[in-house]
């Protein structure tokens, strides 16, 4: 085993118990912390493949920005600890076939893909800052702005729901 | 032996650097607390520790013992993982975001492995730091949350209510910087301001260069320092803490070496910042003078040896026998090393770069204090007013104003 492959072990297990973790811990403040390892945890895994301007962003954005404001809502409202309820009929019957199969699908598609496990290593198209900008801003600059464009109006909804009461 | 260093070189020295830098950063967060006491004693016409040391210089070390010896209590009801972990998550960030700050310009290869002043050399070193520090403010807002403490849950909310604010302008800030160096690596946007004969100038504060695409960022300066202050959480910003009105905010509840971890994790972010504002805007470790004034050299031998002589002179006057030893004894070495500098180019060379960068960092930590002991608290909605009202707009206004003047040049 090479270093980038026991990184990459690490960073995925971590990753995946942060995410078990999320939905197993009973308050929402260390649901949230779990969260928050997820995505530093994927942040090293897009570093690991050489992106690293994807890594930083993630960090920033979904590490700090999104996560702080989910940790500010859960303190400002003072969530307390979950009560744990039955699991509906439904989750148990059509939910734990329908994980395994799942998980099943992805590990028969992992098998008998070419070669097992491929690396997955820096592939040039969205490694660099300046690439990634260029796409961003030449090739598909229309899907981009429109999609700045739909978070405008997501805003603006915000803040008539929030103006309403007034 | 020595093949097993060429082999393992690459971890071997950054563990080395790393330790070298811890252990200077905490020196100096220690002696940063005994210079902030005695400026702000002075502005307020006291004398400041004086009693542990010769003019207090010890005063640092009787407080680290005194952080280590002390009672940890535990709070009734506290959520104890998150208690635990908030003062390591504070003070693991503060001292990882320096290991992407370059202190100076020297390359030099150890058992052939090609390194440099500071730890690492990444390319997107500024982003990250702001992931650094964007993640900063889990410390503080956890503290205050797993404290089960009113004050420290207020402190917790205003602490990240304030991180988001100013982030945002913190980043913006820096965009028109970004714009200038075409670059994330924090060595190559000092290197962006070397411009020769321009000396000063050529500073990205001041915006000349030799290619014209330039453009003052004084504006830009201005916002980002004045959101660094609020995300290090310090006067006129520090409402997390406000001792007047929250006891201690996020840190009522924390006592011995856990409050020691918060309050070393705010000394280290206040040696970040500036050493943030002196490569982005004060062009780092280059000279302020023109490049054909090489007898500017000698500014720190002419410096050093007549502190070191007025401090012999001084020093054997001194009350006490310890500061009667001990400060003509600090004298004489500042004296030797000026002289030493003075006498052979080779050293006096390799110290131009860390001395500027030193001393700019240096000049803004004064700074700092010089605030603390100056102005007063913001209230907490003109905090948020003036940062979204008025920071935010000017560091827009910046990264507008910048990109059209680059634009315009360029064509």
């Amino acid at each position: 085993m090479t270093g980038p492959v026991i990184i990459f072990f690490v960073l995925a297990a971590l990753a995946v118990l942060g995410a078990v973790s999320l939905i197993l811990q009973r308050h929402p403040i260390h649901s949230a912390l779990s969260l928050i390892v997820v995505m530093v945890a994927l942040a090293g895994l897009y570093l690991l493949m050489g992106a690293e301007f994807v890594a930083a962003v993630q960090i920033i954005v979904y590490g700090g920005a999104i996560m702080v404001l989910f940790v500010f809502v859960i303190m400002l409202l003072n969530a307390g600890e979950e009560e744990r309820t039955n699991f509906s009929k439904l989750a148990t019957y059509a939910g734990i076939p329908l994980a395994v199969a799942t998980a099943g699908l992805i590990a028969a598609a992992i098998v008998r893909s070419s070669g097992g496990l491929s690396t997955a290593g820096p592939n040039g198209a969205l490694t660099s800052t300046k690439t990634l900008s260029m796409l961003l801003f030449l090739d598909f600059v229309y899907p981009f702005e429109l999609t700045s464009f739909l978070i405008l109006v997501a805003i603006l909804g915000a803040i008539v729901l929030a103006q309403r009461e007034n | 032996m020595s093949e097993f260093l060429t082999q393992y070189a690459f971890l071997i020295v950054p563990i080395v650097k790393i330790v070298i830098l811890v252990l200077i950063v905490l020196t100096v967060d220690a002696y940063l607390t005994w210079l902030e006491r005695k400026v702000i004693a002075h502005i307020q016409a006291r004398w400041g520790p004086y009693r542990v040391g010769p003019h207090g210089l010890l005063q640092p070390l009787a407080d680290g013992v005194k952080f280590i010896l002390k009672e940890d209590p535990l709070p009734a009801n506290v959520d104890k993982a998150t208690y635990f972990i908030a003062p390591f998550i504070t003070l693991m960030l503060a001292l990882t975001s320096l290991a992407v700050i370059p202190f100076g310009p020297q390359h030099f290869t150890i058992f052939g492995y090609e390194t440099h002043v500071g730890i690492a050399d990444v390319n997107i070193s500024l982003l990250v730091l702001f992931a650094i520090t964007a993640l900063g403010v889990y410390g503080v807002a956890l503290a205050g949350w797993a404290s089960n403490n009113k004050y420290s849950l207020l402190g917790g909310l205003r602490s990240s209510a304030q991180m988001i604010s100013y982030e945002l302008a913190l980043t913006l800030s820096v965009v028109g910087v970004l714009l200038i160096a075409c670059d994330f690596s924090l060595r190559s946007i000092i290197d962006h301001q070397e411009n020769g004969n321009l000396g000063l100038l050529g500073w990205n504060l001041f915006g000349f260069s030799k290619d014209g695409i330039g453009f003052t960022q004084i504006i830009g300066f201005f916002c980002f320092f004045l959101a660094a202050i609020a995300e290090t959480n310090r006067i006129p910003f520090d409402l997390p803490e406000a001792e007047s009105e929250l006891v201690a905010g996020y840190h009522t509840e924390y006592a011995s070496m856990k409050f020691a971890m918060f309050f070393i994790a705010e000394y280290t972010s206040m040696i970040t910042v500036s050493c943030l504002a002196t490569i982005l805007f004060f062009g780092g470790w280059l000279s302020p003078f023109p490049a054909s004034w090489t007898f500017t050299h000698y500014l720190p031998s002419l410096l050093l040896i007549p502190f070191g002589v007025w401090l012999i002179f001084d020093g054997i006057r001194y009350e006490t026998i310890f500061g009667r030893i001990l400060l003509p004894g600090v004298g004489a070495v500042l004296t030797l090393l000026g002289v030493a500098l003075a006498l052979f180019p080779v050293v006096n060379e390799a110290i131009q770069g860390p001395f500027w960068f030193l001393g700019k960092v240096f000049a803004f930590l004064f700074f700092y204090i010089w605030m603390r002991g100056t102005l007063p608290r913001f209230r907490y909605d003109q905090l948020m007013s003036f940062g979204w009202k008025l920071l935010l707009p000017v560091a827009i206004a910046n990264v507008v104003l910048t990109s059209a003047y680059i634009l315009w040049r360029m064509h």
